[in-house]
């Protein structure tokens, strides 16, 4: 069965419905459900571990279904696997290039794969090594390849026949700051250009920020969903953040004389929905000798983050990228 | 969808990266040469050749040097899939819209034209052997050939499919494959041995498709043939092995495993 038998409809573009996967005893993933509309570009953002490495494999259907379902376009992709792939491009997170090879005999031989050949191939190959400015480097190994070049490539082959829903595993993985730049316009691009919708995972906070809607995954589950600035809107127009020598014993003071629920999160006070203006000179005034530090904030999706699960993005360090 | 043309790619590609990387060429022939020339030069003094008169050494051995050189074209190709499948080309195809058998089909058969290629390079070595061939041996040792490259790639791609790293195939090759060609009747004949060992060879399918080949090099009736299964049994084991080994990987690789999340 070939894509245009799909019914679009009235149908979201992705919808997954229920999904629970576990590794023996270890849940990955807990009773999930979203849906994705046409257009869409939409943000999987969580610490690593977190479940949307799990979540991409179901998607990309290299993993099976254990529990839920997916739809793509209106069908199961339990029951149309080869259709569903069809409907597929995919760029995993590790190089999925094949290294001996060069540039367009790996596009060729994704091609073949997908179904096309010939002169159909050619011009799709020509014109998505295009799209990426990659065309100089056609007949070139992929072992000669710099990085971001590489990475280059392995989108134009998950580009390569139009596919309707197009899934990234950590696409910046690897890229430097243009090149991320570079890849987000292109997104935007297909997006402008042919509808395509795009579902990418990712552990950049700058990145979500330029989704139209991301899903926040801590420990397998779904703890927030929405458009960034509806995220950011959860928390307030300002986060304080107060540090002190005794947490615990100032939180009671601060929630009994000012009314506010501080959150404890590395040793430090975590103030949200308030109004600073107000709040921090009376703070000052009343306990300048108890405050070591204090700073304000507008919120970041990091903080949306802290604010539905309780502790930082990055447990052990402070937002550092290793990437 | 042409059904073909997933197997004619996933094959093309096999044979094009086998032939871009030099040291897998040089490994898989250079490794049973020399074997064939050491233990045929060491072996052949106190090899007696008993009913199989006439027979160095270095002619009994070479039949199971050629085997060995279709192992080693088998392990070297599916072990590739072990890295391909985390980090590589394999990624791409098992979410491509094709069935799996096509997948399993493409490897088998790039497989064993990479074999044949060299089993091809081998038989041309037979005169040095003491077995010159006319042009219906070596039409049916090539078809022996496939049949035995069919069924040991399809056990390398059994093993390798579930398999994590390659330290892993390793180990089976050093405890199973490799015992599997010692124990076809490739380093000795199945006379005079104890009566275990003896069971080994006759449970072992490669022995009757190393018998098979025998059959292919020699005239009927010749002494060198003593002490092997019937030409119809080893035909007929060796098509089983075949079918029963690509059977088993095809089965293995559509049960897709809840692999570790990388």
């Amino acid at each position: 069965m070939t894509l245009s038998k799909f019914d679009t409809g009235e149908n979201p573009l992705l919808e997954v419905t229920n999904l629970s996967y576990s590794y023996g005893d270890t849940l990955a993933l807990d009773d999930v459900s979203f849906s994705v509309q046409p257009g869409e570009i939409f943000g999987l953002l969580g610490p690593n571990g977190g479940g949307k490495t799990t979540l991409f494999k179901i998607l990309s259907t290299l993993f099976r279904i254990q529990t839920g379902d997916v739809h793509i376009m209106g069908k199961s992709i339990q029951q149309y696997s080869l259709a569903a792939r069809s409907a597929l491009g995919v760029v995993f997170q590790n190089p999925g290039l094949d290294r001996n090879l060069t540039v367009k005999e790996n596009l060729k031989h994704h091609g073949h794969l997908l179904g096309m050949r010939g002169a159909e191939l050619a011009e799709a190959s020509e014109s998505a090594l295009q799209r990426l400015g990659v065309t100089d480097r056609t007949n070139d190994r992929v072992d000669t390849l710099s990085g971001g070049l590489a990475r280059r490539v392995e989108l134009a082959k998950g580009l390569l026949n139009k596919p309707p829903l197009l899934l990234l595993d950590e696409p910046s993985t690897g890229l430097d700051p243009g090149a991320r730049l570079d890849l987000w316009r292109y997104l935007k691009d297909l997006r402008n250009e042919q509808g395509t919708t795009v579902i990418l995972t990712t552990h950049l906070m700058e990145e979500a920020e330029s989704c139209d809607r991301l899903a926040i995954i801590d420990h397998g589950r779904f703890v927030a969903i929405g458009t960034p600035q509806g995220l950011r809107s959860r928390v307030g127009e300002r986060i304080l953040s107060l540090r002190c020598e005794d947490p615990e014993g100032f939180a009671a003071v601060v929630s009994r004389e000012y009314k506010v629920q501080p959150v404890i999160v590395e040793g430090r006070l975590r103030l949200e929905n308030i109004s600073p203006e107000s709040l921090i000179p009376r703070l000052l005034l009343d306990h300048g000798d108890k405050i070591l530090g204090l700073s304000m904030e507008r919120p970041t999706l990091a903080d949306v983050f802290v604010h539905e699960t309780g502790h930082t993005f990055w447990k052990s360090e402070q937002g550092v990228d290793p990437s | 969808m042409n059904r073909l043309l997933p197997v004619y790619t996933l094959a093309l590609r096999e044979v094009v990266r086998f032939v871009r990387q030099k040291n897998r060429v040089f490994g898989a022939l250079a490794q049973p040469v020399l074997f064939w020339i050491i233990f045929g030069a060491g072996l052949s003094a106190s090899f007696t050749p008993g009913d199989s008169a006439g027979q160095g050494y270095n002619e009994y051995f070479y039949p199971g040097t050629v085997v060995l050189v279709i192992l080693f074209t088998s392990i070297f190709a599916t072990i590739s899939i072990i890295e391909d499948r985390n980090e590589g080309f394999l990624q791409g195809v098992l979410v491509a819209p094709v069935s799996i058998g096509s997948v399993v089909a493409g490897k088998v058969a790039g497989t064993t034209i990479l074999a044949l290629m060299q089993g091809g390079i081998m038989l041309a070595l037979a005169p040095i052997a003491g077995l010159p061939l006319d042009l219906a041996q070596v039409a049916a040792a090539m078809l022996v050939l496939t049949f035995i490259a069919v069924a040991l790639t399809g056990v390398g791609i059994s093993i390798a499919w579930n398999m994590s790293s390659t330290q892993g195939f390793h180990a089976i090759m050093t405890a199973f494959l490799m015992p599997m060609w010692f124990l076809s009747g490739a380093f000795f004949p199945a006379n005079g041995l104890p009566s275990w060992l003896a069971a080994a060879l006759a449970i072992n399918p490669l022995t009757y498709g190393l018998a098979a080949f025998r059959y292919a090099l020699y005239e009927p009736g010749s002494p060198a043939l003593a002490h092997l299964p019937s030409l119809p049994v080893s035909a007929a084991a060796l098509g089983l092995f075949a079918l029963g080994s690509v059977a088993m990987a095809t089965a293995l690789a559509r049960r897709r495993p809840a692999g570790p999340d990388s």
